[in-house]
């Protein structure tokens, strides 16, 4: 186990898993307070589409998922926003049709298009350096963003039309909680795939709730379960020879079980 | 004389093709008690939304405090209808209060220095926050968390975050629904003594506890029937159907006393 961290693709997934639990586990904080749980599904379902599109045209997968994802998210939000009574019909729809454009696409796509399961379930000990410089600059942006605005933040998630009487942008806040939640997906899949990752964002946070009393430190706490999760998941798919994206999301269920089994015993004592 | 708080002149309001309100007219004076009572879908929370504008009429005039309604929210103390409360929200009552904070406290908390600490609240608005909370007899529980409190607390919670910026009237959606009737009569109690210092609009759907302590009931049904029990007169409001509404008021009324 030690001699593997000599290895550079093994320090690149222990720093990933680290960079990406802690924008996951903080992002995954503001999506389940805000109910955006299945908005977020949507959006990391249809960033396929950017998928298919880097195949088809060879540009950059970075890029191309971060946009589609993006544009998904201004999508959802307006809809989510203007239309809400049928939100639920339209995420399906966006949901489906991403994964359909990317799955067409692909075929559309001559030659060997690498292994594209990686991308349903991610594929950690492939992470890049540029990756890792991407993941850096995601997590900056979303701990600037929850700090300086955290007052903001507080107020739309618990009553935004209270917080839209009291002059706050709510529609834009609601907004950008979306699109940084779309970039979260976007460098998550490399660690648990677009499949995985919403029990990522909401195993650790539905613990961290539980056990906190302030927004603040439930996206510390959140953080902190999704980082030991990640990490436990990543030394036993190494040990076992497991799919490393499964792995954390087996364990993260696992965490959660105990911690429903101390809760239950705590409340009979 | 005291001064017009609230001024509603021939307000007409539709969802697309179905009317919502239909010829309202009516005001409320400074230190007045009004309840708003009337069936579910008579227009009772569109009245409220229009008053904060978060509506627009379609044709009448509302005016709050003699200003257009976004204009007055700053004087404006608002409690909301809670129906889908999140009691597991990680949120302390002193959180809650701090949203209602002022303007100008609003606008020191987003100064630079603040800016880096944002998650500490000043002594200036703790101290502000407290007092508020005594004013409801909640400051015992200024660090609790929100959904650990019941009904009736987070009921007086909301009320404190809307007297924090001590405003000249407070509208209040609902704010017993859920409520068992002893926490409502509590809740109606301190807004009676609330209402020796601002003007008290609330809206119910309680005939039975807000005749005891408004001086002014507001029946709406699409339209409006205002009946003064200052000075026991009863008019109609409505030009195009009053007469309904003043048989649909009397009834009620009727039932009350018996």
């Amino acid at each position: 186990m030690i001699e593997a961290l000599s290895y550079d693709f093994v320090q690149n997934a222990l720093i990933a898993g680290v960079l990406v639990s802690i924008s996951i586990g903080i992002i995954g904080a503001l999506v389940v307070v805000n109910r955006m749980v299945f908005l977020a599904g949507g959006i990391a379902h249809s960033s396929y589409g950017g998928i298919g599109l880097a195949i088809y045209f060879g540009i950059p997968m970075a890029l191309s998922t971060s946009l589609f994802a993006v544009a998904s998210a201004l999508l959802i939000s307006w809809l989510s926003i203007y239309h809400k009574n049928r939100i639920d019909s339209f995420i399906g729809l966006i949901w489906a049709v991403g994964m359909a454009i990317g799955i067409v696409l692909v075929d559309l796509s001559p030659g060997y298009h690498g292994d594209l399961m990686s991308y349903l379930f991610g594929s950690i000990m492939a992470v890049s350096h540029s990756d890792i410089w991407i993941m850096t600059i995601l997590l900056i942006t979303i701990l600037l963003f929850v700090h300086i605005f955290y007052r903001e933040i507080l107020a739309i998630s618990y009553d935004s039309e209270y917080a839209s009487l009291r002059g706050i942008k709510s529609h834009l806040f609601y907004t950008l909680i979306l699109v940084l939640s779309a970039l979260s997906v976007v460098v998550a899949i490399k660690v648990v795939g677009l499949i995985l990752v919403i029990a990522m964002m909401t195993i650790p946070t539905f613990i961290a709730e539980k056990l906190s009393k302030s927004l603040y430190m439930m996206m510390i706490l959140s953080a902190l379960f999704a980082f030991v999760f990640t990490m436990l998941g990543l030394i036993l798919s190494y040990i076992f020879d497991l799919t490393s994206g499964a792995t954390i999301i087996l364990t993260s269920a696992f965490g959660m079980g105990v911690y429903g089994v101390i809760s239950y015993i705590k409340s009979r004592i | 004389m005291s001064s017009k708080v609230i001024e509603i002149n021939n307000v007409n309001f539709s969802y697309g093709k179905q009317k919502a309100l239909l010829n309202i007219t009516f005001d409320v004076k400074e230190h007045q008690f009004t309840a708003v009572i009337g069936p579910n879908g008579g227009g009772k929370s569109t009245l409220v939304k229009l008053m904060l504008g978060l509506l627009e009429p379609n044709s009448g005039s509302v005016k709050i405090l003699n200003m257009q309604p976004k204009n007055a929210r700053e004087f404006v103390g608002y409690v909301p209808q809670y129906i889908d409360v999140n009691l597991d929200f990680p949120i302390t009552v002193l959180d809650v209060v701090m949203m209602g904070n002022k303007k100008e406290h609003l606008k020191e908390s987003i100064s630079i220095f603040k800016r880096l600490f944002p998650i500490k609240y000043s002594d200036i608005e703790i101290k502000c926050a407290y007092s508020t909370l005594q004013k409801v007899g909640m400051q015992d529980y200024i660090d609790r968390k929100i959904g650990d409190l019941s009904g009736g607390q987070r009921q007086r919670v909301m009320i404190a975050r809307a007297l924090c910026s001590h405003p000249k009237l407070l509208i209040l959606d609902e704010p017993t629904s859920n409520i068992d009737p002893q926490g409502q009569k509590e809740i109606f109690e301190l807004l009676k003594e609330l209402n020796r210092d601002l003007t008290i609009f609330v809206v119910s759907h309680d005939l039975a506890v807000v005749s005891e302590y408004a001086q002014k009931i507001i029946y709406i049904n699409r339209e409006a029937f205002v009946h003064d029990l200052g000075n026991d007169t009863l008019g109609a409001t409505s030009k195009s159907n009053g007469h309904f509404c003043q048989v649909e008021m009397m009834q009620m009324l009727k039932g009350l006393k018996r």
